[in-house]
Formats: structure tokens, sequence, C-alpha cells
């Protein structure tokens, strides 16, 4: 067992994990936010990306110690005051999202591209998108999401 | 995954004796390759050494010919070092093609080099360039670096401390990705450098190597046509039900051209 | 007045929790002292067991029991039940052989469970599952379909000695051998329909949770029709009264008919629970699900069309061999006849058609309805075919579809195959999906991709769908062993507000939406006053589940007759309070009048009085206000449409960019076209998938062989378009919402359109015929087999 302390949407926790413990599992497991989801077990389909330290990582392919000292922003910490963040509020307006099973983890994915590329073209999202697995939406929806919530974003909302 | 002591050394040199303490122990860089082995269970390890609080190992400095890049750089810190797109583009352009974008978060150059992974991209760009290896006791050419399948001249607790990379007068990488993993089905890097032209090819084999007929063709002329009637024979390439040994043989003929394109 | 019924693009109700990450997926849910269960596989395809240790798994510290096929034969389980008993040509019944929970003694497919490892932790349950010491005695196997029927196969099944399940037929042989004959020209074509892993992204999960004070199970399970799970673990597989069962299905990740099945993992954590007297869980990893839910497709067939010297069709023979698996999974039966066959005169007028279909059983995972489900595989290949005569007769392939399309004065259009379609308009959409597509711009098109050093195709298919399943009388005459009606209940609560049950289950879909706009439209209220509950069997009255695009047309309309109940009370009410005759009271948005009067009570007082009833007619009347409904169709309901691809063959490497995709559907009333939309772009993402970046790889000897992200190839965001999606409504006749139902179109109509494109593309090169998926090697062996074919055709 080892003692990890981390910051998770903005809150200090210690936690006492085994070394093997991932950081989806902590997250999981020993902090209750199961927004974070696992869909694979080989590091593809990215439902379980969160924001370490700012960027995008899977949570799945990290080990809660790695992440030791480390900000970690998972979705329910994206959302402030009660209010979606743009990003989850384009999701909603352009149906980018029908099961939701995937649906944390690509917003955590768009958001980080958003920081970086503030006005992404299509194809800009879609290859960013390479990490995330969707089944339901044919992305088609959320491609019109991210580029949407990119305008949201870059309008300070 | 199975059970592991957890270390997390300041310097170099703690970190190589930690691996020398413990024989059954693995250095840790981004984890990208290691962590997907330890839980599907395919490899166990008594202890890892993580690597990320040593300092120093990230930066990228460039000089005049020479571009050194820490071993714990990630690839999207590659990608969009504004000094490498400057010194080698191909290089950042390859950088920005590994895995996907939160591969490239955490993967490293170190890591992805002491794995050597066959299907790996970064293979490709350090025997192309012949980049020199550096670690914590001595230099490694690149053509004495990768020996087989995941397997390197490293000893077992020699850690990858950079990769020194020398400017070529132009190059280009093109990569046929497999369409699941994204690894290179077939990666082809022709780089111009001041001691003639490299070619370098991941994917293909069960290591990375240079293709010596591509490479005294385009010697003489460095254009596609001259690797007409160049026949890259299939032998010992791997072959799975994504590609075949023949098709992987003939990919690495449309990737050379391709790079030839892109090198103007 | 709400502007929020039919044809509203009302934004989902459900998004909010899932977007916060709120959502409540079964691996989300911890019950208090919860243990854990792992399962151990058969890594070999057939094998006796001859010997299970458990010892050294029972030793390590945290297990609390390990459970193998000996322990669910003493306690009597039952073997997991097929849902449709289909009948060979002699009119005996198909072979059915037991489907155990844990393996009998034998093994027929790698990752049929073996046994189940329960522990305090996950992590202890996994290392003892390590330790559990199985010996095998291993048996030859048959990994590949068409090894099945060979002279001398391994036998999976003693009762199948030959390996059939069912050797079963359609149509008029007589009528259709005839129109052969008279035949001026007949098309043949070989064909495979390739196997598939649906892959929601979610995994399966179950916990099971035995109270024992009251003697009741509690599970918790990834399914999209939680009903069904309890009545067949109550009548068939557990054997516990159904009123001694709740099934929870919460939120769920995905289904596309993976969930549909009742399987081994969620009767075996219910049990176990029991056994160890604590709350069992067990979440699937991705690779065990490939080893482990159903697959889809899996066919080889043979098809012969017969036409006149005009083009027009006269007449179609097939013959399928469909992969049951190693087990008849809950509609495997069901998948490669009923809704395969009967669908094979597409939208076309084909007066004589015959198929026989043989189905046999394979050492692979058992094969079930995906996404679609027997539809995409009769359309394929259908349109293939019309293709594949085009070219014969030199016919352009449009026209040759306008020919022979059912022409609108034709309906309802009894088919060969069974089924009579009420409406459609086969014309409408093709002409709308060709417009969108800029079928005019397309030389222009490929002239562009040419100077890029790409071949562009063009490809089309018109494709026909039956959904919205039923009737249950008819449908019990061709063998199925449940009902396929649907459940509603309306609660309209004391201050007017509106609480659904439905017994469809969303799982992506958007019920919490659609069913809310019913609502709106019926009763003129806000989405915002109605909830939709789904998914308890504790909480909701009864209902057949979630599949084959049937929830809005049969659970809909269930819905709506439960509103009109609840309107018709709601007259009586209004008519006392406004001292009128029941007979003069009309509703409208929302309001009661006396026709013709300014008379008028609102919806929400109604409800009122109904739940205070100081002024109401007690005497004929109860109070309340609460109605449910059965709605069993009189028909299935038939969308269509016209799906057009345009792709981008890279001749030096073989990689095929599908660079447009352009449809028209007709898919009925719509509810919410967002969702309607979206439920298109979805089905057209795993059509694309199918045609050219999918499928289940199985080796000779059962040997999964791309079980995992890292090989199976899910399509990517950058591996697909934007759609075009365009909508033509004919309204379903039969339904009282006109709707038909949209959840597998995309599935069904795409792939022989992308294919058929790649084949334009390949055609000046002289590729005829290519396969699914068309990966970059197989495309680019074609355009080498073509052009050395051309090259000894010029030297000779």
């Amino acid at each position: 067992m080892a003692t990890i302390t981390l910051k998770v949407n903005r809150q200090a926790h210690t936690l006492e994990c085994a070394s093997t413990t991932l950081l989806v599992e902590a997250l999981r497991e020993h902090l209750r936010l199961t927004g974070t989801h696992v869909g694979c077990d080989t590091s593809q389909c990215g439902a379980c990306t969160v924001h370490v330290n700012g960027k995008s990582v899977k949570s799945c392919t990290m080990l809660v110690a790695e992440a030791d000292g480390a900000e970690i922003t998972t979705i329910e910490g994206l959302a402030q005051g009660g209010e979606l963040h743009p990003m989850q509020a384009a999701f909603r307006e352009h149906h980018g999202l029908q099961c939701g099973f995937c649906t944390p983890g690509m917003i955590m994915s768009a958001t980080d591209l958003c920081k970086r590329s503030p006005d992404p073209s299509e194809h800009e999202v879609r290859h960013w998108l390479e990490g995330n697995l969707c089944r339901c939406t044919g992305y088609h929806n959320i491609v019109k999401a991210v580029r949407a919530g990119a305008a949201g974003m870059r309008g300070g909302k | 995954m199975k059970d592991f002591a957890f270390h997390r050394p300041a310097t170099i040199k703690d970190a190589v004796a930690l691996l020398h303490a413990h024989s059954g122990g693995k250095f840790l860089a981004g984890g990208q390759s290691l962590l997907p082995v330890l839980k599907l269970e395919l490899a166990e390890h008594s202890d890892l050494i993580s690597l990320a609080h040593i300092k120093d190992l990230q930066d990228i400095r460039v000089d005049g010919h020479n571009v050194a890049i820490g071993a714990l750089a990630t690839h999207d810190q590659v990608h969009r070092s504004h000094d490498v797109q400057k010194a080698i583009p191909a290089l950042a352009q390859l950088a920005g093609s590994i895995g996907d974008a939160q591969v490239r978060n955490r993967g490293t150059l170190g890591g992805s080099i002491a794995h050597a992974d066959p299907a790996a991209d970064y293979p490709a760009a350090v025997l192309g360039l012949g980049a020199t290896i550096v670690t914590d006791r001595r230099k490694i050419a690149a053509d004495d670096f990768f020996t087989g399948l995941f397997t390197t001249a490293l000893a077992a607790d020699e850690l990858v401390t950079a990769v020194h990379f020398p400017v070529p007068k132009r190059a280009a990488y093109a990569k046929f990705a497999h369409r699941a993993s994204k690894y290179a089905l077939v990666g082809v890097f022709i780089a111009e450098t001041a001691h003639g032209v490299r070619v370098a090819v991941t994917g293909a084999g069960p290591k990375v190597f240079r293709l010596t007929a591509y490479e005294t063709a385009l010697g003489k002329k460095l254009a596609a046509g001259s690797l007409d009637g160049i026949a890259v024979p299939s032998a010992g390439f791997n072959s799975d039900a994504e590609a075949s040994a023949d098709y992987r043989a003939h990919l690495i003929g449309v990737m050379a051209r391709r790079a030839i394109q892109a090198l103007a | 007045m709400t502007n929020e019924g039919f044809g509203a693009p009302v934004r989902r109700k459900e998004d909010r929790r899932f977007l916060l990450g709120k959502g409540n997926y079964v691996d989300d849910m911890v019950l208090p002292h919860q243990t854990y269960a792992v399962f151990v596989r058969s890594m070999y395809a057939h094998a006796k067991i001859a010997r299970i240790d458990s010892a050294a798994a029972k030793a390590v510290p945290g297990v609390v029991a390990v459970f193998t096929g000996e322990d669910i034969a003493a306690d009597g389980l039952g073997g997991l039940p097929c849902g449709w008993l289909i009948k060979n040509k002699d009119g005996s019944n198909m072979a059915e052989p037991a489907h155990p929970a844990l393996a009998q003694g034998k093994v027929r497919h790698v990752g049929d469970p073996v046994a189940m490892v329960i522990a305090t932790s996950k992590a202890a349950a996994r290392a003892a599952a390590g330790l559990v010491d199985i010996s095998y005695d291993v048996l030859p196997a048959i990994g590949l379909l068409a090894d099945a029927i060979k002279p001398g196969a391994p036998v999976v099944h003693d009762e199948a000695p030959n390996n059939l399940s069912y050797d079963w037929h359609i149509g008029d042989e007589a009528a259709t051998e005839a129109a052969f004959k008279k035949a001026a020209h007949i098309v043949e074509l070989d064909l495979t329909n390739n196997r598939l892993a649906p892959n929601a992204i979610e995994p399966r999960a179950a916990i099971g949770d035995y109270n024992a004070a009251s003697d009741h199970y509690t599970l918790y399970t990834t399914s999209q029709n939680p009903h069904v799970i309890r009545l067949l673990m109550g009548a068939f597989t557990l054997h516990v009264p159904e009123h001694k069962i709740r099934v929870v299905a919460p939120d769920v990740g995905g289904g596309f008919g993976s969930k549909i099945f009742h399987y081994a993992e969620e009767l075996l954590v219910t049990w176990g629970s029991r056994k160890v007297g604590l709350p069992v869980k067990w979440t699937s990893d991705r690779s065990e699900a490939f080893m482990s839910d159903a697959h889809g497709r899996d066919h080889i067939s043979h098809a012969r069309l017969a036409l006149d010297a005009s083009g027009k069709f006269l007449a179609l023979r097939v013959h399928t061999l469909a992969n049951l698996g190693a087990y008849l999974s809950t509609f495997g039966s069901s998948v490669p006849t009923y809704l395969y066959a009967t669908l094979l005169s597409g939208p076309y007028d084909l007066p004589a058609i015959y198929a026989e279909v043989k189905a046999a059983f394979t050492n692979t995972v058992p094969v079930d309805a995906y996404r679609g489900a027997g539809r995409p595989e009769a359309a394929y290949l259908l349109e293939r075919l019309v293709d594949k005569a085009a070219r014969q007769l030199g016919i352009d392939r449009i026209e040759i579809r306008r020919k022979n399309f059912i022409r609108t004065d034709q309906f309802p259009y009894q088919t060969a195959v069974a089924l009579q379609y009420d409406i459609g308009d086969y014309h409408a959409t093709l002409d709308l999906a060709l417009e969108q597509n800029d079928r005019a711009g397309y030389d222009k098109r490929k002239a562009a991709s040419a100077a890029r050093g790409k071949l562009r195709g063009f490809g089309i298919s018109t494709y026909i769908e039956a959904c919205g399943i039923a009737p249950s009388a008819i449908a019990g005459a061709l063998g199925a062993r449940a009902g396929l009606y649907e459940a509603a209940n309306v609660r309209v609560n004391p201050t007017g507000s509106v609480t659904v049950f439905t017994g469809t289950h969303s799982h992506g879909q958007g019920h919490e939406t659609t069913f809310a706009q019913i609502v709106a439209e019926k009763l003129g209220m806000p989405v915002d006053n109605v909830d939709v509950v789904h998914g308890d069997t504790d909480r909701i009255l009864f209902g057949m589940g979630t599949y084959g695009s049937r929830s809005a047309a049969v659970g809909g309309s269930a819905l709506m007759k439960a509103l009109d109940k609840i309107i018709d009370k709601g007259k009586k009410i209004a008519a006392h309070l406004l001292e009128a005759s029941p007979g003069d009271i009309e509703f409208k948005d929302g309001t009661y009048r006396v026709a013709g009067t300014d008379r008028v009570k609102a919806f929400g007082e109604i409800a009122f009085t109904a739940y205070v009833p100081h002024n109401y007619p007690i005497e004929t009347l109860e109070p309340g206000l609460e109605e449910s409904a059965y709605y069993d169709p009189k028909n299935f309901t038939f969308p269509g449409g016209c799906h057009l691809v345009e792709v981008e063959v890279d001749p030096d490497t073989g990689v095929v960019d599908v660079v447009d995709v352009s449809i028209a559907d007709d898919v009925g009333t719509i509810i919410n076209p967002m969702i309607v939309d979206g439920q298109a772009h979805g089905g057209l993402a795993q059509g694309i998938g199918q045609a050219l970046y999918e499928e289940v790889r199985y080796d000779g000897e059962g040997q999964l062989t791309n079980g995992s992200y890292m090989d199976y190839c899910m399509p990517r965001a950058a591996d697909l378009p934007s759609f075009k999606v365009g909508n033509h409504v004919t309204a379903c006749t039969h339904n009282p919402i006109g709707v038909k139902g949209v959840g597998e179109c995309g599935a069904i109509g795409v792939p022989p359109a992308v294919i058929n494109a790649v084949i334009d593309a390949l055609t000046p090169l002289g590729v005829t015929d290519i396969s699914m998926p068309a990966t970059p090697e197989k495309v680019w062996r074609a355009i080498q087999a073509a052009k050395a074919a051309q090259a000894a055709t010029k030297g000779a």
C-alpha cells in the first residue's frame, strides 16, 4: 500500500492504494467518481479519459502512483456552479451523445483539443478523436458538438 | 495486474541503482506500452522504477547540427516543439502520428525506443536519421541499438537518457497505419544526411531495419523513379490477417515513394 | 400550447446526467458487502473436461466460493433457452441442444464458461481464477462456417450429428423454378456476410443480490429487456417464481442487440448470491466480451436472380448457410430465418422467391441479433445481386431499380416471402437521396479524384426492413415462444404532471425524451412535466423491451393507447364539472371544452379533481387518473429508403475512403428529427464498419484471432465522413403514431452501397467482386489479380 496525495476537481485527497491501482480505479472505486468509464482493456477506447495536469490522459493506462501530486480533472469537475461547461452544453445542443457511456471521455478529450486549438477544423477534430471510440453516434454529431463547444469556450462562457 | 513495488528515484544514478538492485524490475517512463502489457498480465515485474521525478530528462535542445531530446520528452512535446519543427520537421510530424492524442500526452521517446516494438514509429526516425542513443553510461549508434524483436543493445539496468538526432538536409516519414491499433504496418523514414541517404523501415519485420537497396539507388538520385524495378523481398517479414508479408513488402515501395514526394 | 410534440427537435432530457458524469450504469453501482465474480473460460474451442481442481483457487485469501458445472447441475439450474422454434423442411423441430450456464463436461467455444470464482475483491477473484486447474482432452473443432457441413467434420453436439440445427425453407419452389425456366437472363452471385462483434462501449455487467429474509432476488444487469430476462429466469433457468425476481436495467451503455439475450453470467451471479449470501458483481473486460457476447451475421450464400429480356425481375432463389455458433442463443434461430429470408423481396415487385437456410453449429461464440439482425444480410444479398444484374444486362443501376420497385398503387403489397408491406414510396426516397448526393456533379468529382490518383466509385442500395416485430399471434404461429406486444402505464399525478412507465428500454435511443414528446403531443403539456421510467420490473407493469426498432412503433403505440384512455376518462370528469354530456366534450391543446362553447377546463384541473373528488361522478367513475395499455401490432412496419455512397480507392495501397454518404429514409412519422438523424448516423457508422473495417476472425481450429481493439477494427471519427441524411415520410397505416422505426436503417442500407461503390470504382480495372470487409490488402489484391488477368488476355 502506498499513500497518494492528489487534487481531483480542485479538491485535495489522500488515498491509501495498492501499488497496482490504476488512476481510473482510484477515481471510480476510492473516490466514487464513476463518470469516468472503462470500455476496454487495451487502452484504445478512451472512455476513461481525464485531464492530468491539464492534458488528456487515459486513466486506465496510468498508475495512481504516477499521479501523486498531480491535479486531475474528471467529467464531474467540468461544470461549475450548476452550469454545464460549454463543451457539455454543445454536446447536448447537437445531440453528440446517445447512450452516454463514451461521452465523458469524449468531452475530456475535446476540451484538451480546444485549449490547444481554439477553432479546430472538422478534419482536426476527427483526427484528434482517434483515441476515443463511440458506437452510437457515428461521430457525426460529436464532431459538430466539439466545434460548437470550441466556439463556446472561445466565448469564455 | 501482478503486484510490484513502486519506486520514484530523483536522479539517474538512483534509478539505475534501483534496477541494479532489483533484477526483476523495470523502468517506467510514460507507461503507454508497459501498462497495457502489465494489465493483461503478459509480463510481470517485481519493481517499477518511475522516471517521472528525474529532472531534465524532458528537455529538448537544438544546436546547429543536432537535436537532443531527453528520454522523457513526450510525443506531444516533440510534435509541438517549434525547435524540432524547424530543425527536423519530419521528426515532429512522426511524433504527432504516434497512437492517439492521449497516448502522445504520456508516451515518451525513451520508453518507445527502449521497448523496441517492431511496429513503433520512433525507431524509424532514430535509425533513419542515424541518431545516437545516450544512456547513463555510454552512447550507442542507432545502427547498433535495435537488435531484434523487442530487444535492444541496452544492458539490463541501462537507462536511455536522451537521443541525439543529427539535423539532415531533408527527411520525411510515410506511414501506413494498422487500422485498429494505429501502429505502423509499414513506416518508411527517408533522410538525406551529410553521410548519404538513409532509409529505415518499421512495422514490416521483427525489428526496424535499413533498406540498403533503396539507399544505394536513392544515393544516386533522390527521386521516386530511382526505386523503379527494385524489388523488396518479403522473406522474414511479419505476416498476419491485417497484412501479409507480400503486402507489407509492396507497401514499403509505396510509402517510400510517398516519403520522397514529401521531401521537397 | 406546447411545441414539443411530434416533429420537434427537443433536446434530450436524459443528457444532463450523462454530461455531468452522473449516469448510473451497472458497474457504477456498489452494494454493501458486494463480492466479485470472475469466470474461468475455456481457452480451447472444443474439448472434454477431464478434471477440475479448485483447491488452490479456494485457498486464495478472500475467495468465497468456486462453482463449476457440477454445482449448477446439482442445484437444477436450467440451460439458457432459445426463444424461437424453427421447423425443418420436413416439419420436424430444429435440433435444440442444451446450453448450460457452466460447461457440463465439454466446452464448445473459446470463452465457454467453466467455473465462477467469487471473492471479496476483484484482485483475489482474478488471482484465484488463474489457479482453477482444469484438465482438458482437446477435440477437433470447427472454426469456420464452411467447414461445419463438410463430410467428416467434428460434431459440436451429439443432438445434431450433421452440425445442423435446422434445414428450413420459405417461398414457392415450383413457381420460382418455373420462372427461371422462362427467364431471358439469370444472374448468379456467391456472397459471404462477415461476422461482427456488436461492441457496445459499455461492457456487460451484472450484480446479483439475494435477500434471504424475503427470499427475493434482485438482478442489476446491462439488458435491453429486463422483463424478458425475468421471465426466462423464472420459467427456464433459475426456476424461481417471477414475483420473487426483480430485474433492473439502469443506464445501459449501448446494446445494438447484444444485450437482448439471457446470458449465463447474469443467471450465475443471481444464483451465486443465494449460494454465498452476499451480493455478487461481475463486469466484463473487453477481451472477455469478444468471447462471450453474442456475435452477429456470418452467412455464406448463393443467390440467383431471374430476369426477363427487359430487366424485370421474375424470381429469386437463395441458398444460405448461417452460423449459429456453439449454442442457440436466445433469438439466434430466428435471425437467419424470419428476420432474413422474409426480407428477400426488398423494395421490389418480385413475383417468385424461394430461399433455403441451413443453420450450423460451430465451435465459436453464439451468433444472434446484431443491429439489423437478418435484414442487413438480406439487403446485402439483394443489392449486390441487383447491381450485378445491371452490369450483366447493361442497364443503369438506378434504372433497373426504378423498373422493379413496388409502385405506390400496389400497396398493400403481398411479397412472395410472407410479408405484406402496408405503405412506402421507393421512388421518392431514391429521388431525395439522388438530390442530396448531387448526382449531376459526379463526373467532376470523379475527375478531381483521378487528378489526385484516386479511383472514385458510386454505389447505390435501395433497401427495406421489417421492424416493430409482431403481431404476436403470427409470430407465435411461426415459432416465436413469446408475445411481441408492448405495455405502457401513464400516471397523471394530482398536480397534473405525468409519469410514464414503459416496457421498452432506452440505452441510447432517447426514450425519456421521445416518449415525453408523445405525452406532449397528446396532452399538450411541456416535456419537462413528464418523466419516463423504464428498466425495472418492480416499477413497470410489463414489457418486451427494446430491439428490432420496435420501441416507438410498439411501445409508443401502447403509450398512445394509454393516453387515449386518460383523455377519455378526463372527458367524463370534465363533462361532470361543465355539466355537459361526455359526448360533447372535446380535448385539444391540454384543454377540455364543451364543443362550440367557451366553457373549458384545463387538464391540470381535471387531474386534480380526479384525485380530490369532492365534486365528482363518484357513483359511475373511480377516482384517480392512471391508465395502462398493451398494444399488439397488426403488422410489421416497413421502413425503407435509398443509401448512396461515394468512395475513393487508392490503387497503390487498396485503401478505401468513404467520401460521401447521402441517404433518404422513410421511417414513418418522425417524433424527434434530431434523434432520428442521430439513429441514422450511428447505423451508418456500423454499416460502413461492416463493409470496410470489421470482422471477427476465427482460425480453422476455432481460436479467436482478433479479440481486442488492437486487432478488431472499430470505425473511428477519422474513418468516416459527415453524413447527408434526409427523410421522406409515408406514415405507417396501422399504428396510431404512423411511426415505422429508425434504429437499424443505417446498418441495413449502407453496406451494399459501400461495396457497390468499391466495385464501381474498380470496374475499369476489371474487378467484379469484393467481399466484406473490403480491407486494403483485399482491395489491393483484387486490383493485382484483375491487372494480371487483363495482361494475360492481352498477351494471348
